[in-house]
């Protein structure tokens, strides 16, 4: 009998120990989710295909190799040429890394501005929060695309001017979602705890709020990379690139003129552009589902 | 609080809002490398020293930061916002003249985008797991992850070329002879390409919002009393929830100005739409200033009235509301 009783009280250990711990439990929601991990298969492969693409494909994407605009596929040019006779195929393959590496650094400088000012701003509240969220108001007004243009215009179009650029103006959603939940957990016991013993300002809010407040940041930060790749896309359309820099952008940007001659010149890396930020916001909506399983939409 | 001393609060706000922007953007073009002399001088093809002060003394560029910075903000409080070199004309005349071909297609788009969105997640939202559901959440994925200059010129490929079924760019044709019906006919035909482009963007965002917002609605006691009463399923739906549902989509198209007005550009520029889009494309590229600065505030501006016409707008859809209230 008593050997019985301790099998029986070992198996609910055995169920106690089995409880997951909540990230592993997300990771499964997550992979679960066909649409995200779809999504996150075609991310992998853009973003190997980017960063091995060009020593697999040895062709240099500045050089005349053949007629301007020979089609996809006639004269051994799986994407044909250019209006400068260049081989589109090496500029897709170039043009990834940029567009790519672009995209993240913005995201990652608008990231940080919005988490710093949207923390500051719900942990202090009062005149700080009074302060920053008028800033916040005042980045809302500024007409986004318009201000990065000037600012673009101005100053040169290098790569560290486009991201500056970018990332400057796309920080305020990322600061109100952290400025709520910064609002909300602020309240918490366990933070009255850390502070009543001791917790410093920075610490509590480095430490002990941040990682709670993270999962809809991440969301936010996911679907930023996201929309500050159509925003490079947008701004090399306007020619407001570096030109000596191939890029998704860049290529539709200075093949533009002659869209109605050889459209593919510009719907190719355009297509790219779609199918990486599709399969950004397929993995951003899955981390949604996963990470703020409360929050889902039905 | 009554509306008006909200009206008043508000427009305090954006007052100081727009006069930020104004500072912020005056400042940046002020400390710009080059400036209005040097873009005269290379239009000339160069200019010696002594004609670059004239041109500086001219455009009042020699006088303190602060002197040219309260000078044009006493100009502005009169309406004047310079005069842009690059097109001859005064800035005011100007982007009053492209005024109503870009308000034309924003608000077209913005309309066409916030009725079939609506409607698409209404319909999503009524069955919430059938293949309709799916197939708006989908769709609206795939319009807000093109880039909506690409969506625009793969409209021009599939209409103007494979199909030429549409004109490619502008917005009118001056070889049509008529009356007004005619030349209006004319303008609608134009602006279906690029209003159903810029649609795209936002009718994505429409529809998930409307659908998730109407889930929420159709799960209140009251919309179960109304069915319980014996109301038809359209009365219940359209009349009932509706209204309620309707809110967040309504913030939302407000807080979405600043994006509209970026979208415009991007679209007026891939159809040669003679707005304020183009106009600043143009300026921006050819370095004149008091256009681009004109071009900001005004765009401000759209964006401050814009906001507050959307909280006017909310406050009557749903009276519960009060304006300055909302989390």
């Amino acid at each position: 009998m008593a050997t019985d009783s301790a099998a029986v009280l070992d198996g609910d250990r055995l169920e106690v120990a089995k409880a997951r711990h909540p990230l592993a439990e997300a990771a499964g929601m997550f992979f679960r989710n066909h649409t995200a991990v779809a999504g996150l298969v075609t991310l992998a492969i853009i973003v190997v295909g980017s960063l091995v693409g060009p020593y697999v494909y040895t062709v240099d994407p500045y050089e005349m190799v053949w007629a301007p605009f020979s089609e996809p596929g006639a004269d051994g040019f799986v994407f044909g040429t250019d209006y400068l006779g260049r081989d589109l195929f090496a500029g897709v393959v170039n043009g990834g890394r940029v567009t790519l590496a672009v995209g993240l650094s913005a995201a990652l400088l608008s990231v940080f501005i919005g988490v710093s000012i949207g923390a500051l701003s719900g942990y202090y509240r009062g005149w700080v929060e009074e302060a920053l969220m008028r800033i916040t108001e005042f980045f809302q007004v500024l007409p986004t695309l318009l201000f990065s243009m000037v600012l673009v215009a101005l100053f040169g179009a290098s790569l560290a001017m486009v991201t500056f650029a970018i990332g400057i103006v796309s920080w305020t959603a990322v600061a109100r979602v952290t400025r709520s939940e910064f609002l909300r957990l602020r309240e918490m016991e366990y933070v009255t705890s850390s502070r009543s013993s001791g917790a410093r300002d920075l610490g509590l809010m480095l430490i002990v709020i941040l990682p709670n407040a993270l999962p809809p940041i991440v969301v936010q930060a996911a679907l930023m990379v996201g929309s500050a790749i159509l925003f490079e896309a947008g701004l090399s359309f306007l020619g407001l690139s570096d030109p000596n820099v191939v890029s998704w952008g860049q290529i539709i940007g200075s093949n533009r003129p002659y869209i109605l001659d050889a459209g593919w010149t510009v719907a190719l890396p355009g297509f790219f552009i779609f199918v990486t930020v599709l399969a950004i916001s397929l993995v951003g909506d899955g981390l949604n589902d996963a990470l703020n399983p409360k929050l889902r939409e039905r | 609080m009554s509306v008006l001393t909200l009206l008043v609060r508000r427009g305090g706000n954006g007052l100081a809002l727009l006069l930020a922007v104004l500072v912020l953007n005056f400042t940046l073009i002020h400390n710009a490398p080059g400036d209005v002399a040097d873009t005269i001088a290379g239009d000339m093809g160069g200019a010696d020293a002594e004609v670059m002060a004239q041109i500086r003394r001219d455009y009042g560029l020699d006088r303190p930061f602060h002197e040219q910075l309260l000078a044009y903000v006493g100009k502005l409080a009169r309406g004047d916002l310079g005069y842009s070199f690059f097109f001859n004309q005064p800035v005011t005349e100007l982007l009053l003249e492209r005024l109503p071909a870009t308000l034309l297609l924003v608000l077209s788009a913005q309309v066409l985008a916030i009725m079939l969105g609506t409607v698409l997640g209404v319909i999503a939202a009524r069955h919430p797991n059938g293949l309709l559901s799916h197939g708006v959440t989908i769709f609206a994925l795939l319009g807000f992850s093109a880039p909506v200059f690409w969506t625009g010129i793969m409209l021009i490929i599939l209409f103007c070329s494979i199909f030429p079924v549409f004109p490619v760019a502008g917005m009118i044709d001056v070889t049509v002879e008529g009356g007004w019906f005619v030349k209006t006919l004319d303008v609608l035909y134009h602006l279906f390409l690029p209003m159903v482009t810029l649609a795209s963007i936002f009718l994505a965002l429409y529809s998930r919002l409307a659908r998730a917002s109407m889930l929420d609605v159709l799960g209140t006691d009251y919309v179960r009393t109304a069915q319980a009463k014996g109301l038809s399923e359209f009365q219940v739906v359209y009349k009932h929830a509706l209204r309620n549902a309707l809110g967040p989509v309504v913030t939302l198209a407000g807080l979405q100005f600043s994006g509209i007005v970026s979208g415009a550009v991007l679209v007026e520029t891939v159809f040669s739409w003679p707005g304020l889009g183009t106009l600043a494309f143009q300026s921006i590229t050819a370095r004149d200033a008091p256009m681009v600065l004109g071009i900001l505030f005004f765009s401000s501006l759209v964006v401050i009235v814009a906001n507050l016409v959307t909280d006017l707008v909310y406050s009557l859809i749903d009276p519960r509301i009060r304006i300055g209230h909302r989390g």
